[in-house]
């Protein structure tokens, strides 16, 4: 049966549709079949980002109000086999997402996927909570900033109290730390909290680490999962290498450390830098 | 880094050091009074009505804590009155 992972971070505008995407590509690309649902109603974004907006029929609350069947609601990635996604309605209803609704639509694509990932919108309301109350696994997209840390923290309370899990007894949801828009060169000028800071506050696994990255937006620009784009990224390496951590491999973090590099690289990385 | 970053580092702290410990106060105190029931605000909400009935009380007066110790929680009713006016 599918394992449903929510990607969670209560402050808006962390990350977490880029995340979905690049997650949810990087699974299929490994093989397996993966759904990527977005529960963001009313702002529907992550077909944008998929590259899939024009392509967009019935949505998730067809689906939950019998108005369509999966089936027809399911949109296949043209690029990777195995990748699925399960646009958000632009409804304004607010109470057209229900508890049963999302139950029984994460139930029927269980039957069919190994992955179900589940873009969360920001904030702790409805939406927020049912994308993560069915949930196995969170992951948890922070910045390393005051506001986002204080919000994660306050998502990972909800996670271990407000779930389904926490609610029936169950195993607790499996949580884990991905830090993204992260700049080694800031956090070593110490205008920046450092991985080890935010992991002692936060005191959870740690997936990842992404850099802060041109790429993300030409990604986006492009409407492609940027672990599937052709040229091979920081931020996209990065994921995969979360992808891999998902799937229980022990990889080493990248770009959390200065890469130890002889005198005159050092001095052309730095103008990099800077030109950056 | 250079020999001026290292000097201008050791006399003041830095930003993200700043914020760390920021982080660490607010974070531990939320995390205390997280696990507290969603009834405590509409119970003190009652409460504070039903002592405004017979004084007249100022509500920031009122402090309603569930502390946790061992298996039991103690709900702790802390109540300023103000000086008693006899009334006849
Ligand atoms: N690693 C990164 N480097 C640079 N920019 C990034 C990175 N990750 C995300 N961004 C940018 O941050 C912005 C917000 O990203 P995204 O939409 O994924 O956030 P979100 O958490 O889904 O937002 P919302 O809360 O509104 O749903 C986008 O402009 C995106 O391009
Ligand atoms: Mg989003």
């Amino acid at each position: 049966m599918a394992k449903i992972i929510v990607i969670t971070s209560g402050k808006g505008g962390v990350g977490k549709t880029t995340t979905s995407a690049a997650i949810a590509a990087g699974l299929a690309k490994r093989g397996f079949k993966t759904a990527v649902v977005d529960f963001d109603i009313g702002l529907r974004n992550l077909d944008l980002i998929m590259g899939c907006e024009r392509r967009v029929v019935y949505d998730f609350i067809n689906v939950i109000r019998g108005e369509a069947n999966l089936k027809q609601a399911l949109i296949k990635d043209k690029r990777i086999d195995n990748l699925f996604i399960l646009p958000a309605s632009q409804t304004r209803d607010k109470d057209a997402l229900t508890k049963e609704g999302v139950d029984q639509v994460l139930q029927e694509l269980q039957t069919e996927f190994d992955y179900i990932i589940c873009d969360s919108p920001a904030g702790i309301e409805r939406g927020a909570h049912l994308a993560m109350y069915f949930a196995d696994v969170a992951i948890v997209v922070t910045n390393p900033e005051v506001s986002s840390v204080r919000d994660s923290d306050r998502m990972l309370g909800l996670l271990a109290s407000k779930s389904r899990r926490a609610e029936q007894g169950l195993e607790p949801i499996k949580e884990h730390l991905l830090l993204t828009r992260y700049s080694l060169t800031r956090v070593q000028k110490g205008e920046m909290l450092g991985v080890d800071d935010i992991l002692e506050i936060l005191a959870i696994p740690l997936l990842g680490v992404i850099p802060e990255s041109q790429a993300v937006l030409r990604a986006s620009n492009a409407g492609v999962p940027i672990t599937l784009l052709d040229e091979l990224t920081d931020a996209g390496q990065a994921y995969l290498d979360s992808v891999a951590r998902l799937l229980g491999e022990d990889i080493p973090h990248r770009f959390v450390k200065p890469e130890k590099k002889g005198f005159l690289s050092r001095l052309f990385k730095s103008r990099e830098e800077t030109i950056a | 880094m250079s020999i001026m970053d290292y000097i201008f580092r050791q006399r003041s702290k830095s930003t993200a050091n700043i914020a760390k410990e920021r982080l660490q106060i607010i974070v531990s105190h939320e995390r205390s009074t997280r696990n507290g029931p969603d009834y405590l605000p509409m119970l003190r909400e009652e409460l504070i009505k039903v002592i405004a009935k017979y004084v007249d009380i100022d509500q920031d007066q009122v402090k309603v804590e569930l502390e946790r110790s061992g298996n039991c929680s103690i709900l702790e009713l802390n109540i300023t009155l103000p000086d008693l006016v006899t009334t006849e």
